[in-house]
């Protein structure tokens, strides 16, 4: 058993039986208040897991746990099978997981390759160890241009580019860095059809170069596009649990808004206009 | 399959919003630009209105005086791009030079010994301020305020315990007087023109500052901490270190100003260095550092040190009252900011 775990480290991100992360039947209590309740799911190298839920659904506390801001109260979080309690966001990400906010943890006034590279910096091999700027320069030119951003000037303050190119780089960061497993919150939240667009195609092309990413989102259409696999998540719950083939964007769109809820108030918007 | 082939023609599409800057904008966006061309200003300025400003010797003394501004506000302006003010900088000046004084000729010290204790009180000063800025998340304006008034009380309360008056007592007749002179007070001739030793130590500060912020990586965690301290934290940047070091990097600069102070002066008044920490921060925010920290540089916070030195002399030289010193340096601080916000707006915009 530890064998093949090992081995499932070593050979990452190359997709196993084992899942990069399993949650089994976590749940998450402050005090007398249930955040999570019950919530399993599992991350395949190369699959996207999208996670669906209303604001307050409990997405954020599911992005802290696997994150290890903080350790749930019940069930077990396993990374490559293992069983984890992760204290700190240092424990998570030396695991290979990466978790890229929507304030995407950037320094607005810096230049794209300086925050591409903060607190990782690449410094020259002998005295006095300055900063190798120009191959921090070249390397995210690279890193971005595999991702089709193509940057003249990676000088730029990073303030300075538009959300969807933000959001691309902080991820492009996390990649780059050794991530296995992303996760990406909200990361088309704020963005516009076209800049999504973008961020979406590189989920797809993470997904395919053998990243388990988990895709948090309140839009069933960006989950819908991208996703293999849907959580929605209501109240803290855990309602539903499918695959790609079981489920039509209908379908999805329906349970993500409370099903009869929707078509009620569908209902009650058209006898408006009419 | 078809994703990747998207991606790659995506590739080739240039994002128009993003464009190259060209030479002279790059220029102009430097946080300094605005300062510099302020200071050639001023500088014919003073040329023209001031016959005696012309000699050599006039602008060895406005280096000198601004070498003395200069090397607290490189550090301060070090500290503001990392996001804190020290208001206690100034009072903690005189702090080092009352210490090394006192400690030296009440325990019979060699003076390198009593400036090597005045150095671990600047330090231990920085490391407190910083100290209780991070554990106590309460904005640095106010701890530092709070230490300003402590150590205004110290020094004045402290002195007058210790010596019996309001001044340290003469020291240049003790060990070390000689080669701490030398070190910290002496003087060169440049081209027949006697040049004040801290010139060259303002200017070496200025440069190891200007490497250390751009060419390692303390300097961009320094911006990060700055900019952004909550990103900078979630990156993995040691952002209280960080700080706190910067803090205690004011306290060095204090106590090297410090030291200048005794070993120019040889007595040193207790009450005095209050509201130089403004002149300090002055000169930063005329050198293009923002007040909200994560942007600026220390040649900026120099040419802004420069400007003070000059208007300092110059307004002597031109044989006005120099009550109007104040005045002027209000004009140039309003100037400055709003020409540096122009400067960044206009280049920003190109």
């Amino acid at each position: 058993m530890t064998a093949t775990v090992d081995q499932d480290v070593e050979e990452a991100p190359s997709g196993g039986k084992v899942p990069l992360v399993e949650l089994k039947s976590v749940g998450k209590s402050y005090g007398n208040i249930t955040a999570l309740k019950d919530i399993s799911l599992r991350v395949h190298a190369g699959e996207v897991t999208g996670i669906l839920g209303d604001n307050g659904a409990g997405k954020s506390t599911l992005i802290k746990i696997i994150a290890g801001y903080h350790p749930q109260t019940d069930g077990e979080l396993l990374v490559d099978g293992e069983p984890m309690k992760f204290t700190s966001p240092k424990d998570s990400l030396s695991k290979g997981i990466a978790t890229v906010y929507q304030n995407l943890a950037v320094v607005p006034l810096m230049p794209v390759w300086r925050n591409f590279f903060l607190g990782q910096e690449i410094r020259k091999k002998s005295f006095p160890w300055s900063l190798d700027a120009n191959a921090m320069r070249a390397t995210t030119l690279s890193e971005l241009s595999k991702m089709g951003i193509d940057l003249p000037d990676v000088d730029v303050p990073i303030g300075s580019l538009s959300g969807g190119q933000r959001q691309c780089v902080a991820i492009a960061r996390a990649v780059f860095f050794g991530a296995r497993v992303l996760i990406l919150d909200e990361p088309t939240a704020a963005l516009g059809v076209k800049q999504s667009g973008v961020v979406l195609k590189y989920i797809t092309a993470a997904k395919e170069a053998g990243f388990g990413v988990v895709f948090i989102t309140h839009n069933p259409h960006h989950a819908h596009m991208v996703g293999d696999h849907f959580v929605i998540l209501k109240r803290g719950q855990q309602k539903l649990d499918c695959t790609y083939d079981d489920i039509t964007l209908e379908h999805l769109t329906q349970e993500m808004a409370g099903g009869d809820e929707l078509e009620a108030l569908s209902h009650e918007l058209r006898a408006a206009k009419g | 399959m078809s994703t990747e082939l998207d991606v790659a023609s995506h590739k080739i599409i240039r994002d128009e919003r993003v464009k190259e800057r060209n030479r002279v904008q790059r220029l102009l966006i430097r946080p300094e630009m605005g300062a510099a061309i302020g200071a050639v200003a001023i500088f014919i300025f003073f040329l023209i209105v001031a016959p005696p400003f012309r000699s050599p010797e006039a602008l060895a003394t406005v280096l000198y005086a601004s070498s003395t501004i200069g090397i607290m506000a490189c550090a301060v302006a070090l500290l503001m791009i990392g996001g804190e003010f020290d208001l206690s900088a100034g009072v903690a000046v005189t702090t080092s030079s009352l210490a090394a004084s006192l400690l030296a000729y009440n325990l019979h010290l060699n003076l390198w010994a009593g400036a090597g204790l005045a150095l671990i009180v600047a330090l231990a000063v920085g490391f407190l301020n910083g100290y209780l800025v991070m554990k106590t998340k309460i904005p640095s304006f106010l701890i530092t305020l709070g230490t300003l008034l402590m150590l205004t009380g110290i020094n004045l309360a402290a002195t007058k315990l210790i010596s019996g008056q309001v001044a340290t007592p003469s020291v240049n007749d003790m060990q070390g007087w000689d080669s701490a002179q030398k070190v910290f007070s002496s003087s060169f001739p440049i081209f027949g023109v006697e040049v004040r030793i801290t010139v060259f130590w303002w200017l070496l500060f200025t440069a190891i500052a200007t490497w250390v912020l751009f060419k390692t990586r303390i300097g961009n965690w320094i911006f990060a901490v700055g900019g952004d301290e909550e990103s900078a934290r979630a990156v993995g940047v040691p952002v209280t270190a960080v700080k706190v070091g910067l803090f205690m990097c004011v306290g060095f600069a204090a106590w090297f100003a410090g030291m200048h102070l005794l070993f120019a002066f040889n007595t040193v008044q207790s009450g005095q260095g209050v509201g130089n920490e403004f002149i300090y921060i002055i000169a930063a925010v005329i050198g293009g550092c923002l007040l909200t920290g994560g942007y600026g540089t220390a040649i900026g916070a120099a040419i802004g040190a420069f400007i003070f030195g000059m208007v300092q002399q110059g307004i002597v030289y031109a044989g006005w009252n120099p009550d109007w010193f104040k005045f002027f340096m209000g004009v140039m601080l309003l100037f400055a900011v709003i020409a540096n916000n122009a400067f960044r707006n206009y280049a920003a915009k190109r």
